[in-house]
């Protein structure tokens, strides 16, 4: 019985010798990266993943003469694990720069704690507005994109190319479910059309019938914005209520994204979507992407896949800009702001002063193409900023998009 | 008890001179380690001394931490007004929710409280305006500049949370050695005969909620401070079950037996992730062979009887 005792104090002692070991010299680049690896969003922190360790595999994992470190952490999704996993990476690890997370609620808590280490870090994914808005960090560069940000040009889009003038929408009931729809409504109703009926679906649903009885055979188009497991089934459920065919889907660009295109079905053919980014985008940087891709994980990239690919390129392009020597982060942070990766999957980016990317925005329609389900672009809106066409200044003083 | 004797002062002795010989990062997670202690020494007056397992434990703590979340970035409060006001709310909560939940026992109060847990995260997901929903607030200022003090840094607030740990510690110890303590031990083991003997149990029962949800509290307002930001996750089921993991696996009814399980746990999380990918089935295996081999808690091994 006094073993498990024994095992108590040994595992004290363990964790007592990591903290004595300390840091011994630091020849390599660290870069610190973290995102979900457990949990709901394991698979989409995988691609993310993925993307990245593709990028410094090609290139060696060495920029500007040193090699790189990669350390990975797991966030769990959890915004206080993610401080803590954040703590961890600058004040252990000595990181000199960092890459993620996933999830907005993570990538709000951390940031304060970022600032105040003066640890330039990208946002590959986390699309909350106000991380490069009202409440946008010193240290932070974003390379994905606001969650409004496809959907205001989707908005006119859905007016006057597709003709659509009554819509509804269903989306998941959180932050990036109300700015998406906030900024389709705003831009679609400035048109002229009409919102008819908003439904939030909680993140938990596990039936979507009670709200597809809630949607009028009789409306141009149903808006719908899901990922994941809540994608496959609310596909698969509005074949099954009769309305596709009926009424035009379209939607957020993760609701058809390739994480979970694969899973899907005929039930998704037709769809179309907005985001920044598609699997199946023809051009040669992505082609190239793409292909590579699929040989190393045997997968679809998906917009996941792709972001720290891309946001990768900006570490890396400063790093080389300044021959490795990132020791003074003010200096690494304006090499970040300052770098212009070309031949990018996605095509071309520029980051605005507010340190988000002003990048083309896809309309994309499911198709089956050679047998396989894919993301055919069917129209490019170049270079769409976050305040669209709106001026910033103004804009910044509205409200937040909310339910 | 010479060996439990020896890891207690162990133990102590650690805490007291850790700034001195770790680094700031494993402070960082001795502070998480203190306050996460406090909350599972406040769920043991519930689930160890008096019987009621919660599986709703998280949410006391999450309300108060709310509360100094809002209190401090949407109303401007002052550091006094924020601790008080983030006491105040949880012990309010407390006894709201007690009145309801101090009738039932045993599975049925775990089920109720687990009720009243997914409401309140419901409520924190929910209530945007107040809550800032999904994101949480951010911006809570740092504790040693709120309340003005004249030293800042991660060793200040690591003292200030083992000085608030160490009172809380002693006031709990002293309360469940008390006769109020003695009765809940009484109602855990035999309610029908206290009843008999003339004590109102019930009333028993809802004053150590009551004060649970006031250490609860405490802990809540040094987590709200120590992260900088609130969110709907500091009350989750998730979190209600891992705190309640922490006292079984450490030993109920003992104090320090949730202090070790909190500190393992933590220390388990961060160290193994940091090696292996495969962290969570190694987690999940030590969960198993600690019930398996010590089902009363890691604390209570070897012991027949009396807790």
């Amino acid at each position: 019985m006094n073993t498990i005792r024994v095992v108590v104090v040994a595992l004290g002692l363990i964790a007592g010798i990591g903290i004595v070991r300390g840091q011994s010299a630091t020849d390599p680049i660290k870069i610190g990266f973290m995102v979900p690896l457990s949990g709901a969003n394991a698979q989409n922190g995988r691609d993310i993943l993925n993307g990245f360790v593709m990028l410094l595999e090609e290139a060696g994992y060495q920029a500007g003469g040193r090699r790189i470190q990669l350390i990975v952490e797991d966030d769990e999704g959890i915004p206080a694990v993610g401080l803590t996993k954040a703590r961890k990476l600058v004040e252990r690890d000595q990181v000199h720069m960092m890459g993620g997370p996933l999830l907005a609620s993570s990538a709000y808590a951390i940031a304060p704690y970022i600032d105040s280490q003066q640890i330039p870090m990208v946002y590959p994914v986390a699309s909350g507005d106000d991380l490069t808005q009202r409440r946008r960090s010193k240290w932070i560069v974003r390379t994905g994109y606001t969650s409004s940000q496809p959907n205001h040009p989707f908005g006119e889009y859905a007016y006057q190319t597709m003709k659509m003038r009554r819509i509804a929408t269903i989306a998941l009931d959180y932050a990036f479910g109300w700015e998406s729809v906030g900024g389709f409504e705003r831009t679609f109703e400035e048109q002229g059309g009409q919102i008819t009926k908003k439904l939030w679906v909680p993140l938990s649903v596990h039936d979507f019938g009670p709200y597809l009885a809630q949607l009028s055979r009789d409306l141009d188009g149903v808006y719908a914005l899901f990922l994941g497991r809540t994608a496959l089934q609310f596909m698969r459920q509005y074949q099954e209520y009769g309305l596709k065919g009926r009424v035009q889907l379209i939607g957020m660009g993760t609701t058809t994204d390739e994480h979970v295109l694969p899973a899907m079905g005929d039930e998704a053919t037709g769809v179309v979507t907005a985001l920044h980014y598609s699997g199946a985008l023809d051009t040669p940087a992505n082609r190239k992407f793409a292909a590579a891709y699929r040989a190393r994980f045997k997968r679809v990239p998906s917009y996941y896949s792709e972001s720290m690919y891309t946001g990768g390129k900006w570490l890396l392009a400063a790093i080389e800009a300044l021959n490795g020597k990132v020791e003074d982060r003010g200096v690494l942070l304006d090499a970040i702001r300052k770098a212009t990766p070309s031949d990018l999957p996605r095509g071309p980016v520029t980051i605005d002063e507010y340190g988000n990317p002003i990048e083309n925005i896809y309309v994309r329609r499911v198709d089956r193409v050679n047998g396989e389900l894919q993301n055919t672009v069917i129209a490019t809106l170049p270079a769409v900023s976050q305040f669209w066409k709106y001026n910033p200044a103004e804009y910044l003083k509205q409200p937040l998009y909310a339910r | 008890m010479g060996v439990r004797r020896l890891v207690v002062v162990a133990l102590a002795v650690v805490l007291l001179v850790a700034p001195f010989v770790f680094s700031s990062y494993w402070v960082g997670l001795l502070t998480e380690i203190t306050i996460l202690a406090m909350l599972a020494m406040s769920l043991d007056i519930l689930l160890g001394y008096t019987g009621l397992p919660s599986l709703g434990h998280a949410s006391l703590f999450g309300v108060a931490a709310y509360a100094v979340g809002v209190f401090s970035t949407t109303y401007h409060m002052g550091f006094w007004s924020c601790v008080l006001g983030g006491i105040v709310v949880g012990v309010l909560l407390s006894a709201a929710i007690g009145l309801v939940v101090s009738h039932v026992r045993d599975v049925y109060f775990l089920m109720i409280t687990l009720a009243i847990g997914m409401v309140l995260w419901g409520l924190s997901y929910r209530w945007i305006p107040v809550t800032g929903g999904d994101n949480g607030l951010s911006g809570i200022p740092r504790l040693e500049v709120h309340a003005g003090l004249p030293f800042a840094g991660p060793n200040t607030f690591y003292y200030i949370a083992l000085a608030v740990f160490a009172t809380s510690a002693l006031a709990i110890a002293i309360l469940v050695r008390s006769p109020f303590g003695l009765t809940l031990r009484g109602i855990r083991e035999n309610e029908a005969r206290m009843k008999s003997l003339g004590f109102n149990t019930w009333l028993h029962c809802y004053l150590s909620f009551i004060v649970s949800g006031f250490f609860a509290s405490v802990a809540g307002i040094l987590w709200a401070y120590y992260n900088g930001f609130v969110s709907p996750t500091y009350l989750d089921l998730t979190a209600s079950s891992e705190l309640f993991l922490m006292v079984t696996l450490g030993g109920p009814s003992t104090l320090i037996g949730p202090v070790l399980g909190a500190g393992a746990i933590v220390l388990l999380k961060n160290v193994m992730s940091a090696y292996t990918a495969r962290w969570l089935l190694i987690l999940g295996i030590v969960y198993i062979v600690a019930i398996l081999a010590a089902p009363r808690g890691v604390w209570n091994l070897g012991d027949r009887g009396s807790g």
